[in-house]
């Protein structure tokens, strides 16, 4: 027993020593579950960020007078007969709008005796794939043109909060990345010169770090949004509010960065490389680099989810992106007064889709930064 | 240790001369003035402004000097006289406007900040003794949840479900017969009656990484060999951990105002404006979108400097408990 498993342990380190760092870094991820559920999700969340049409049902711009807050309709797998066959069929039930004769309120009624199949992979509207090609297959559709399928409900306009929500997370989910992507720069700029070089501009960086780090960043946020003209064409908008965003954003990162070099600087194969006569770029780029990549990614995981709460607060204040733009703090502007949410729960949707991702986000950098330094322990 | 804190008294300088410039450069940067806003909103009642009044307002208001002389103008009124200048939309002297609002801004802040500490530091304490254990990994899940759900969400759904669950109206800071009224003890009892709703809120997301910190920092004393010492000599559990392990860990604790503090007045401003409390917040995003910019101003440049010296507390704080820093 103890020979087979010693052996085991001989193959294993054979393993071991043949591995390059990054399969080293997946193995230690692997072991972390919750970050793998949260890779899982995020992966998930990405695929949908990339073609949000696809999984989207109806036109998410698309109003409907006569839906206006509809409530959420379940979705019916399995189909029974009378005779108790069954088979798996998804359908719904259709709602009837109805008039509450003495408020004149919209009541919606669901209709048990009608069924509106739902068709996998079904046509519905057109919309294009990463601005590509156009098609018209959907994930889910409704068989009947119709009725349209709410799955999550509709809000005041009767626009679908679901399809919303998968579109938002275009908008949402890229922020997070083309900000940290924009701080990253900045952070690596400014943290390499500051941890490599050192003296003076290290000084001088380091105390720009902390200052930024000890501002309130909402404030500033608010600040800067206001001044964006509120006419401007949604993409403009939408850069110049991730910018914003990483003008404090960067601080975190350059901070990270200036450690990791402060620490590598005096390693033997840094110094090695230095009296070797490598140019300062081969240095920095060859040998420095490549070792704390996986730190810096971790880093960035965890950055992504910050910026997607602050564009999401922004958005939600009405400073950030505007209308007809489609993201979820623009969604969640919806649920802002106490009598649009008590009428429909379901507009508090998108902040569940906030929620799920950022948290799916900070369990991923939490397995990574563990994972980062695979010869730790 | 006196040297230590004039150094860092010295340090403040800088930081908030570049603070009040950071705020002024901020309330600058809309195109157009608060004369064009004005005159926008009179045109929509169909009056017409011609230029000459424009231009007088302009003057009257020192809106045509270059900004450098707006700036120096606007500073040296604060400093010398305490006077923010005049906000526009309210026609009154900034100053009148925003001193009850930050005082109730800062009760809201340090009291988030007690109850913060309040609930991490048992919950941390007992995540790292317990390490591994259900409840460890119910506070490690609680923990990433608060982290993220934004505060604002949070307020929306309380908010949600006081009103339609149990029919009651949460927002503001006082009751109806409070709200005018003029400062009291039964008003003070009705202030904290309410407070703790926006409290709770806010501290939710800042208790999740404290919690986090404390964990972490408790993990690291346990192990060292005094802890082991003490409980070889028979010290009672409780007794052990409080006396010596739990006040090592605290250290960090303390330096973690300089980070809270800023997520606590930026979650604290979403709260506000979600619940409509009668703190910096709402009239904050109001000025700004009305671009009331000596008001704004005001509120940015206090909440920063509010936030500045908070950091500079606890850096004080630090060096007074922990040798070592004042020392270095």
């Amino acid at each position: 027993m103890s020979e087979i498993q010693s052996a085991a342990a001989t193959v294993d380190n054979k393993r071991l020593a043949v591995a390059s760092q990054w399969q080293l870094v997946w193995w230690a991820f692997k072991r972390h579950q919750l970050a793998m559920i949260g890779l899982v999700i995020v992966v998930v969340f990405y695929v949908i960020a990339a073609v949000p049409g696809f999984f989207a049902v109806n036109d998410p711009a698309m109003q409907n007078a006569r839906a206006a807050y509809h409530p959420p309709q379940a979705l019916h797998f399995v189909e029974t007969d009378a005779d108790g066959s069954w088979r798996i069929k998804p359908y719904i039930h259709p709602y009837q709008l109805r008039r509450d004769p003495q408020t004149l309120a919209a009541v919606y009624v669901e209709d048990p005796n009608r069924k509106v199949y739902v068709s996998l992979f079904g046509r519905g509207y057109k919309y294009s794939v990463l601005g590509l090609f156009e098609t018209d297959i959907h994930m889910f559709a409704s068989g009947e043109a119709r009725q349209p399928l709410f799955l999550l409900g509709a809000d005041r306009l009767g626009r679908c909060v679901y399809s919303r929500i998968m579109q938002g997370a275009q908008i949402s989910l890229s922020v997070g990345l083309v900000g940290v992507f924009l701080s990253l720069t900045i952070g690596v700029v400014l943290g390499g010169i500051s941890g490599y070089y050192g003296g003076k501009s290290d000084f001088v960086i380091q105390r720009a770090i902390e200052f930024i780090l000890s501002l309130p960043t909402i404030p500033i946020w608010l600040a800067l949004a206001a001044a964006l003209p509120q006419d401007w064409p949604a993409t403009t908008q939408y850069f110049m509010i991730t910018l914003i965003l990483s003008l404090t954003g960067w601080a975190q990162l350059a901070r990270v960065v200036r450690g990791r070099f402060l620490s590598l600087r005096t390693e033997e194969f840094v110094v090695a490389a230095r009296l070797d006569g490598a140019s300062e770029g081969r240095i920095i780029f060859r040998h420095m680099l490549p070792s704390f990549m996986s730190h810096i990614i971790a880093s960035i995981t965890l950055a992504i989810p910050a910026m997607i709460l602050a564009e999401t607060s922004l958005s939600f204040l009405g400073l950030g992106l505007q209308p007809p733009t489609i993201s979820w703090g623009v969604l969640l502007r919806e649920a802002q007064n106490i009598r649009s949410i008590a009428t429909a729960p379901w507009l508090f949707a998108p902040g569940a889709a906030v929620v799920i991702a950022v948290m799916a986000l900070n369990f991923l950098g939490d397995g990574m930064r563990d994972a980062a330094d695979p010869y730790n322990k | 240790m006196l040297r230590f804190i004039v150094l860092r008294l010295i340090w403040m300088v800088p930081s908030l001369v570049a603070v009040s410039f950071l705020a002024f450069v901020l309330i600058q940067l809309p195109p157009g003035d608060y004369v064009t806003t004005y005159i926008a909103t009179l045109a929509a009642s169909n009056e017409v402004v011609d230029q000459n009044t424009a231009a007088d307002l302009r003057a009257r208001f020192g809106l045509d000097q270059p900004m450098a002389v707006q700036y120096f103008k606007w500073i040296t009124g604060i400093l010398l006289e305490g006077n923010f200048g005049l906000s526009f939309e309210w026609q009154q002297p900034v100053s009148e406007l925003i001193w009850e609002r930050m005082a109730l801004t800062l009760v809201l802040t340090v009291s988030t900040l007690i109850v913060t500490w309040g609930i991490a530091m048992p919950i941390g304490v007992f995540s790292a003794v317990k390490k591994y254990s259900f409840g460890d990994y119910v506070a490690t899940f609680f923990s990433f949840l608060g982290l993220a759900i934004p505060s604002f969400l949070l307020a929306l759904v309380l908010m949600y479900i006081a009103a339609v669950q149990l029919g009651q109206e949460v927002g503001g800071l006082f009751s109806e017969r409070f709200v005018n009224a003029p400062w009291s003890f039964a008003k003070v009892v009705d202030l904290i009656a309410h407070l703790w709703v926006p409290v709770i809120i806010l501290a939710v997301s800042g208790t999740a990484s404290l919690i986090r910190v404390m964990r972490a920092n408790m993990l690291d004393e346990l192990n060292k060999p005094y802890v082991t010492t003490a409980r070889a000599k028979g010290l009672s559990e409780f007794a052990l951990l409080v006396k010596y392990p739990l006040r090592v860990a605290l250290n960090p604790f303390i330096s973690t105002i300089a980070w809270l503090l800023p997520n606590l007045v930026s979650g604290s401003i979403i709260v506000a404006i979600v619940l409509s409390l009668p703190t910096a917040g709402p009239m904050l995003l109001q000025s700004l979108m009305s671009q009331d910019m000596y008001l704004a101003g005001a509120f940015v440049l206090l909440i920063c400097a509010l936030t500045l010296i908070g950091s500079l507390v606890s850096d004080i704080l630090l060096a007074l408990v922990d040798p070592r820093i004042r020392l270095e």
